[in-house]
């Protein structure tokens, strides 16, 4: 196992700029999420982490070597593709046999280290299927032994769940998940799903338009997000903007809002708050004064969406809209159209500097 | 009563088998006549095998049995190993002037032969080649060519480009990678195309016959050569035994390899 350092990393395709200075640590046997919409780079950069593609200029290093300029059959890394690319004229047991029989081991040992793999993943009996007559889930499963049974430095995963539907994929990140940790190995994962970010990785890397956003743990970015646009893109966030007070922002019309977390920023100038919408408490207007929790906004509910375990109010202020996510516990629904008071704490409001 | 699907039903078995008709007719009449005794088509059916016996004789038809067979097996070999390493370049790189390349592969296969095979005569007596069986060979490879890019290509168009990085990401160098992944998917394609060079050498006449010398011939320049003397009963018998021994080799190919019908 190695863990993986990208330096300076910047690459161009003609005029677009697809990685621009990016650089990052992945630490010796985590699992980091890139996570960004299409167009963002992170493709580019596990591309040029597996050596499919090479940098402008940058350093790409694995363990203590230097792979910016090493191809992929080279750099001992292990791939599971977005539509696992399983060789459809090979069994499944060849499939996950390809790299160790292109680098000559013995029948004996292929066939042992094989069987070891495919247990791994749990399709011990499958060996002698083709792939097309496999499910989503045991494709997925197959590629991953093959990408693994190699013993690589780094396991790269591109979107690997995204062609299974829901259920089989929230099964499959809690499997890929249970491997990873038994072997131990240096896993990156690209995914535009934030869900999936949050819920499989210990570290998160958001990338836009070529350029790092902000990484670190999940929990971190997703209670003080350094941007608005790391806070909308990585779950859901309300985000007010006004006049820096030091503190937290006054709005247009002279509300203040106070921040406990977030960038310190100088009074005058422009500055936001993001608000994660079920830290928000939502009460009718006429409905007895619940103890202030510091923040304070009137509207109207223009809107309600029930969601089962929880509803979404979409609440009118001046023409803006906050949303408020409340847990279904069974309280009185606050119908449409009724005046609310919505209220939270300092400390689950962040401070952004403006854009 | 009949209803009007059963009357349409019967319209199309019917099409069908004027179709065959037309199609197969022709060849078993020809493949009958070779067993006839009159050498003028002339009815009742005589059982003889004596052209049979006249052709084995006749070194001169053999001898361009052979050179056509000779030359369509070398033919199928080169264009095909050709053909098909073009095709995984034009597949897998990305360079200066290959759309242009690409286009250029089609006019060969629309341009008559008569004047293709014009063409290659001037150009072949000008370098100083000249005629004669070398020059059939290069002039059906360069025929063939085209075909078997565009045949292979056909087929590669439905390779995922991933299983070569996955392939790649497992270690396998480009040999391997070409071999074990893409080689077994695309081979339909190349027996395919292989096929077709074998027929466009093997029927091949127009440009064999510009290429040839007296002596120097293939099989059609020389039935085309005996016709204009004086047609025998001894062409039915080649072109029945060529028939039967090419209808034999597409069975066998047919058997064991199901074009496009695998995924």
């Amino acid at each position: 196992m190695a863990d993986v350092q990208v330096e300076s990393v910047s690459r161009s395709f003609g005029a677009h700029k697809a990685l621009d200075d990016v650089s990052i640590a992945f630490p010796d046997g985590g699992f980091y999420a890139l996570l960004g919409p299409s167009g963002s780079g992170k493709t580019t950069l596990l591309r040029l982490i597996a050596g499919f593609d090479f940098p402008d200029s940058g350093r790409i290093i694995i363990g203590r070597e230097g792979v910016e300029r090493v191809p992929v059959e080279k750099r001992r890394i292990g791939m599971v593709f977005q539509n696992y690319a399983l060789f459809p004229n090979m069994s499944v047991a060849d499939n996950v046999a390809f790299g160790l029989s292109v680098r000559g081991e013995s029948k004996a040992s292929i066939a042992r280290e094989v069987r070891q793999a495919l247990d791994l993943v749990q399709l011990g009996k499958l060996g002698e299927r083709r792939p097309h007559q496999l499910s989503g889930g045991q494709r997925q499963r197959v590629a991953l032994a093959r990408a693994i049974v190699t013993k690589p430095r780094v396991l790269l995963l591109d979107e690997p769940l995204s062609a299974l539907d829901k259920a089989l994929r929230v099964d499959m990140q809690v499997e890929l998940k249970r491997i990873q940790r038994e072997i131990g190995i240096t896993t990156i994962f690209v995914t535009h799903d934030q869900e999936e970010a949050l819920t499989m990785s210990d570290r998160i890397g958001i990338l836009r338009d070529g350029r790092l956003v902000e990484e670190g743990p999940p929990e971190d970015i997703y209670n003080s997000p350094k941007s608005e646009f790391s806070a909308t893109f990585l779950g859901d966030a309300n985000i007010l903007r006004g006049d820096a007070t030091g503190d937290g922002i006054r709005l247009s019309d002279g509300t203040a809002i106070v921040a406990s977390g977030g960038v310190a920023n100088a009074t005058g100038g422009k500055a936001s708050c993001a608000v994660r919408p079920e830290r928000i408490k939502i009460a009718t207007a006429t409905a007895s004064p619940l103890a202030a929790e510091g923040n304070m906004l009137r509207g109207r509910v223009s809107k309600r969406i029930f969601a089962g375990n929880s509803s979404t109010y979409f609440v009118d202020r001046m023409g803006e809209v906050i949303k408020v996510h409340v847990q279904n516990s069974g309280a009185t629904k606050i119908e449409e159209g009724n005046d609310v008071v919505l209220h939270w704490s300092p400390e689950s409001t962040v401070l952004i500097s403006a854009a | 009563m009949m209803s009007a699907t059963r009357i349409l039903e019967g319209l199309g078995r019917f099409y069908i088998g004027l179709l065959l008709a037309f199609l197969y007719l022709p060849i078993v009449i020809m493949g009958l006549m070779s067993f006839n005794a009159s050498p003028f088509y002339q009815l009742p059916f005589e059982w003889t095998t004596k052209w049979y016996e006249d052709l084995s004789r006749n070194t001169q038809l053999l001898a361009a049995t052979w050179n056509s067979l000779e030359i369509a097996v070398i033919t199928t070999v080169i264009s095909t190993l050709l053909g098909t390493a073009a095709s995984l370049a034009l597949f897998r790189y990305e360079f200066r002037g290959k759309k242009f390349l690409q286009a250029l592969l089609f006019p060969p296969i629309a341009i008559p032969w008569l004047i293709t095979g014009t063409a290659m005569l001037i150009f072949f007596f000008g370098i100083g080649i000249g005629r004669g069986l070398h020059a059939i060979l290069l002039g059906h490879v360069a025929l063939a060519l085209p075909y078997v890019i565009v045949v292979v290509s056909a087929r590669l168009q439905t390779f995922a480009p991933e299983l070569e990085e996955a392939a790649r990401s497992l270690g396998a160098n480009q040999w391997q990678v070409t071999m074990r992944v893409t080689l077994p998917w695309i081979m339909p394609g190349v027996i395919a195309g292989a096929l077709f060079a074998f027929a466009v050498s093997f029927d091949q006449f127009v440009v064999s016959y510009f290429l040839s010398t007296p002596g120097q011939a293939t099989l059609p320049v020389e039935i085309y050569a005996a016709i204009r003397k004086g047609f025998t009963p001894e062409i039915n018998a080649v072109s029945t035994i060529i028939i039967a021994v090419s209808m034999g080799l597409m069975l066998i190919t047919a058997r064991f390899f199901r074009f496009g019908g695998e995924k």
